[in-house]
C-alpha cells in the first residue's frame, strides 16, 4: 500500500486520516496502524527517505560555502532539512512586530518527518508539576491530564524510540521505570568539568536524555510491553527494533542518521506502520481545511495536490490533525462553515490563543584547562551527554520569576566548521601568521556553550490568526502572530545569563562580552527555540478550552489533535517525548472509541 | 546487515567519496547570474566545487592579492601547508560570489580591502600589494589586525582585516589539512565510545 497519489488515496477506505508526518503524526499513525485501523497520513512537504538521502559522513569542503547555514538551508548545507526553513518559498507569513522583543520567529520543515529530521533528540519527561502549574502558583492553566495518567506512554514511547538516559530521583524530573531507558554516554571531559565545577554552585549535572540509540532495543522484551496481546504488532516491531543500529559514535544527528540510529519519524514511526500494511502515505499535499457534514461531523480534509496544483477531497471515519501547533490552527481557522463562521474548535474562540515558545537564552565561555588537550575523539552521541536539570524547586518564590529552565550545553573538539575558528580576536588580540595557527590550535576545543530553555507561562498576547488579505501560494490564508514576553520571562532570561556568567567563572573560564542583565535582551525571539505549543489548548471547560482532554474537539467529535496544539503549558522540558506520549494516549482513545463504534 | 558490515561500508563510503565528485563545472558555463541552490539541493549523492554552482568574481590580479593576504594570515609552518595551497582563495572567491545577503555585505568588504590594501601600499612604498617585502606587508598588517587597537583612520580596514582574517580561517580548517593541523580526530565510525582517556583527565585535574 504504502506512498500512494492523490487519486488513489481519494478512492480509498479509511479509518482515519492523519495530517502531518512528524513526531505526533508518526506517533499517531504508528499506534492506530498497529492495532489495525486503516490510516491516510497527509504530508505537505515532499517525500524523504533518510536511508538514501542522509548526507552522513561528509565533510566541510565538500559542500557549497563549506557548508555553511544559508537562507536556503538555515543550519547548514547537510542539516537534514529540506524545503524548509524560517521561510519557505511562496508560503509565507505575517507577523506584527519585526522588533526583537515582538517577533515571532516560524520555522517550518516541508518534507515526511517534518521537524523530527533536524531535531536535537533531547527528550525530557514532563514531571508532575508540570502538569499542575496553575495549582502550584496560580499562573497559566493546569493540563485537565496528570503525570500519573501520561506516565505509561512516555514509559512506553521511551522503549519504542530509544531514549538514552539516567534515573536520579529529582524533583519533577522523573525516573522511568526499569527497561525504558538506555544506558547514557560516557561524559566528555568539558561535562566533567561543568559537572565538577557546577556542584559549588548547586547544580546537578546529571545525564541528559536523547532520542539516540546507545546501544540496540530491547527487541526481546519490549516488543509484547508495548503492544500487550497483540501478536501482530508484536512481531513488526521486534524485526524492526532488530533493523536499526546502535549509534555509530560519529556524525550529527542532525544530518539525518542513515542507519536509523536516532530518531526522526522517518526512521522509527513510519518503517513499522508501513509494514502493517493498514498505511498510506501521501506526500505534497497541503491540507487546506477540515470538512464537515450537514450533522457537522467531520468527513474528511480538502488538500491542494501540490503535483496537479488543484483541491482534492480525501474521507474517513476520524480525522487527526498533527500539523504542528501553529499549522494545525491555521487549519482549524480556514475550516469555516455557516455553522463555526470563526473557525473549527472555536466556539471558545480559544483556537490560536495561548502560542508558547521556550524561554531561551545562550552564552559561551573560553576553558583554558580545556586548551591544548591531547587529541582525542569528542564526538560521542553528536548531541549532549549531560544536562543540568531545573535545581531551584525549593527556592523559587526568592527568584523573582516563577517556574524554571533547565541548562544545555556543549563542547568539545568538535569536526572544525566554518566558523570554528572565527572571531577570535577577544582571545588572541588580533594574531596574524605563525602566531594565529598557533592560537587556532591552542583555543580548539576550549569553548563551552550554555544554553537555557526555560518555561514561559502562556499570555493573552502571543497568538495567531489568519491573516486578512495574504494567502499562500496554493491560495490558502496564512497566518499573522502576535508575541509578547511578560517579565515571568525576561527575568528568567536574565537569571540564566547569571548563572551561565558563575558557572564559566567557576571554571576559571573567560567572557567574551559581559552577560546580559537586560532580560529583554538576553531572550531569544519568540519561536526561535522552535518549541512553540499551544493553540488549540486542551482542557476541562469547553468555554475556555478548543479540545478535551483527549485532545477531541469540544464541537466535533470525530475531529482531534495530536502535536504541540493542545498544550495548556510548555514545561522547560523539550516539548516533542510529550507530544509523542500524548499522541500514543490520544490514539489508543480513539482505538477504543472506534471499537464501541462511537466514532 | 549487521553492525560490523555496515561500519566497514561506511569507512568504504566515506573514504569513497571525493570520487563521486561531479565533473568540475567552470565558472564560464554559468549563466552569468548567481541563482540560490534553493532549498532541496542535492545533498548525499555529489560534492560541490567552488564555481559549480554560481559564477566566481576575482580577477587575476584579485587572485593574487587574495593569496598574499591570505598566506600572511596562515602561512605554511612545520604542521601544515599555507591558506592558498589548499583551496581557501577559490573558497572566498566562492563566498563573495555567493547570493545571499550576508555574502554580498561581505563581497563589498572584501573587493573594498583589496582596494584600500593596495592604495595603502602604494602610499607609503610606491609598489602593490603583491611586491611588497614582508616586513612592508607586517607593518600594513600590524596597523590594522585588531580593531580595538586601530587607529581611528584604520578601523574601516581592520574591519575588513578580521572578516578576512575569519574567511581564511575558515576555508583553512574545514580541509582535511586544516583539520589534521587542529588534531581533529572523528568522523569515523566506532564500536563504542569510551569518553576522554586518563591523560586528558589528568591534564585537567579530573583524575
Amino acid at each position: 500500500m504504502p506512498f500512494v497519489d492523490a487519486e488513489a488515496a481519494a478512492k480509498r477506505n479509511y479509518d482515519v486520516i492523519v495530517v502531518g508526518s512528524g513526531a505526533g503524526g508518526g506517533q499517531m499513525a504508528y499506534t492506530l496502524t498497529m492495532n489495525g485501523a486503516r490510516v491516510l497520513m497527509l504530508e505537505a512537504g515532499r517525500k524523504y527517505d533518510p536511508a538514501m538521502e542522509t548526507a552522513m559522513f561528509q565533510t566541510p569542503e565538500m559542500a557549497p560555502l563549506r557548508g555553511s547555514g544559508t537562507p536556503d538551508k538555515p543550519f547548514g548545507f547537510y542539516d537534514a532539512t529540506v524545503d524548509g526553513g524560517w521561510q519557505v518559498p511562496g508560503e509565507p507569513y505575517v507577523r506584527s512586530s519585526e522588533e526583537h522583543e515582538g517577533r515571532f520567529e516560524w520555522w517550518r520543515a516541508r518534507m515526511l518527518g517534518g521537524r523530527t529530521n533536524h531535531w536535537g533528540r533531547i527528550a525530557l519527561r514532563n514531571g508532575p508539576y508540570d502538569f499542575k502549574p496553575r495549582s502550584r502558583d496560580g499562573l497559566g492553566f493546569d493540563w485537565p491530564i496528570s503525570y500519573e495518567e501520561i506516565a505509561p506512554y512516555y514509559d512506553k514511547v521511551e522503549m519504542l524510540v530509544g531514549i538514552y538516559g539516567s534515573n536520579e530521583g529529582l524533583e519533577n524530573t522523573p525516573d522511568s521505570p526499569a527497561g525504558c531507558l538506555l544506558p547514557p554516554p560516557k561524559p566528555i571531559v568539558s561535562d566533567l568539568l561543568i559537572q565538577k565545577y557546577g556542584r559549588t554552585l548547586g547544580l546537578p549535572t546529571i545525564a541528559c536524555h536523547r532520542a539516540v540509540l546507545t546501544q540496540p532495543l530491547d527487541w526481546k522484551n519490549s516488543p509484547a510491553k508495548l503492544h500487550p496481546g497483540n501478536a501482530f504488532a508484536q512481531g513488526i516491531i521486534a524485526r524492526d527494533m532488530q533493523r536499526r543500529m546502535a549509534c555509530l559514535w560519529a556524525t550529527p544527528c542532525g544530518q539525518g542518521c542513515s542507519v536509523r540510529a536516532n530518531y526522526q519519524s522517518t526512521t522509527v514511526h513510519l518503517p513499522p506502520a508501513l509494514e502493517t500494511g493498514k498505511l498510506d502515505i501521501l506526500t505534497d499535499a497541503m491540507v487546506a481545511e477540515v470538512i464537515l457534514d450537514k450533522h457537522g461531523n467531520a468527513t474528511g480534509v480538502r488538500f491542494v495536490d501540490k503535483h496537479a496544483g488543484v483541491s482534492r477531497e480525501v474521507s474517513a471515519r476520524v480525522v487527526v490533525l498533527a500539523a504542528s501547533a501553529c499549522e494545525t490552527v491555521r487549519i482549524l481557522l480556514n475550516s469555516r462553515t455557516a455553522k463555526f463562521p470563526h473557525g473549527l474548535a472555536n466556539a471558545s474562540g480559544k483556537v490560536g490563543k495561548y502560542l508558547m515558545d521556550t524561554v531561551g537564552s545562550d552564552l559561551a565561555g573560553q576553558i583554558p584547562l580545556l586548551e591544548n588537550l591531547p587529541p582525542h575523539n569528542e564526538e560521542g552521541a553528536s548531541g549532549a551527554h549531560m544536562y543540568v536539570p531545573w535545581w531551584q524547586y525549593k527556592t523559587a518564590e526568592k527568584l523573582g520569576f516563577p517556574r524554571g529552565y533547565h541548562i544545555e550545553f556543549g563542547g568539545g573538539r568538535r569536526m572544525p566548521q566554518y566558523y570554528t575558528s572565527s572571531g577570535m580576536e577577544w582571545l588572541t588580540g588580533g594574531s596574524y601568521g605563525a602566531k594565529f595557527k598557533e592560537d587556532a590550535r591552542r583555543y580548539y576545543g576550549s569553548i563551552v556553550y550554555f544554553a537555557g530553555r526555560g518555561e514561559m507561562i502562556p499570555n493573552e498576547d502571543s497568538y495567531c490568526e489568519i491573516d486578512p488579505a495574504v494567502k499562500d501560494k496554493w491560495g490558502i490564508p496564512v497566518l499573522r502572530f502576535h508575541w509578547k514576553w511578560s517579565e515571568h520571562e525576561t527575568r528568567q532570561a536574565a537569571h540564566m545569563q547569571k548563572t551561565f556568567a558563575d558557572l564559566i567563572g567557576a571554571m576559571g573560564g573567560r567572557l567574551q562580552k559581559p552577560a546580559q542583565t537586560d532580560g529583554a535582551k538576553a531572550i531569544a525571539p519568540g519561536g526561535s527555540i522552535i518549541h512553540e505549543v499551544g493553540g488549540v489548548m486542551m482542557g476541562d471547560d469547553p468555554q475556555r478550552s478548543a479540545v478535551n482532554k483527549w485532545c477531541q474537539a469540544w464541537e466535533v467529535k470525530n475531529l482531534f489533535v495530536a502535536d504541540g496544539s493542545p498544550f495548556p503549558s510548555n514545561a522547560d522540558k523539550n516539548p516533542t517525548l510529550t507530544i509523542m506520549a500524548n499522541a500514543w494516549r490520544v490514539a489508543d482513545h480513539i482505538l477504543d472509541r472506534m471499537q464501541r463504534k462511537e466514532l | 546487515m549487521d553492525r560490523r558490515t555496515t561500519i566497514k561500508w561506511m569507512l568504504a563510503a566515506a573514504a569513497s567519496a571525493p570520487l563521486a565528485r561531479l565533473p568540475h563545472l567552470s565558472a564560464a558555463q554559468g549563466s552569468g547570474e548567481a541563482k540560490p541552490y534553493g532549498t532541496d539541493p542535492r545533498l548525499a549523492d555529489r560534492t560541490y566545487a567552488p564555481g559549480d554552482l554560481w559564477p566566481l568574481t576575482f580577477t587575476p590580479a584579485q587572485r593574487q592579492l587574495a593569496t598574499v593576504l591570505s598566506d600572511v594570515i596562515i602561512p605554511a609552518d612545520a604542521t601544515s601547508p599555507s591558506a592558498s595551497a589548499v583551496g581557501v582563495i577559490d573558497f572566498i572567491d566562492e563566498w563573495i560570489s555567493a547570493p545571499y545577503p550576508e555574502h554580498r555585505d561581505d563581497r563589498k568588504i572584501v573587493l573594498g580591502g583589496f582596494d584600500w590594501f593596495d592604495a595603502e601600499a602604494t602610499r607609503r612604498y610606491s609598489k602593490k600589494t603583491i611586491a611588497l617585502d614582508t616586513n612592508q606587508l607586517h607593518a600594513i598588517c600590524d596597523d590594522i589586525c585588531y580593531l580595538p587597537k586601530a587607529r581611528a583612520a584604520f578601523a574601516e580596514a581592520a574591519t575588513f582585516f578580521a572578516r578576512y582574517r575569519d574567511l581564511t580561517a575558515g576555508g583553512f580548517y574545514t580541509t582535511p589539512q586544516g583539520r589534521k593541523d587542529l588534531r581533529y580526530i572523528g568522523n569515523i565510525p566506532l564500536p563504542r565510545f569510551d569518553g576522554p582517556p586518563l591523560e586528558v583527565l589528568k591534564k585537567v585535574g579530573l583524575a
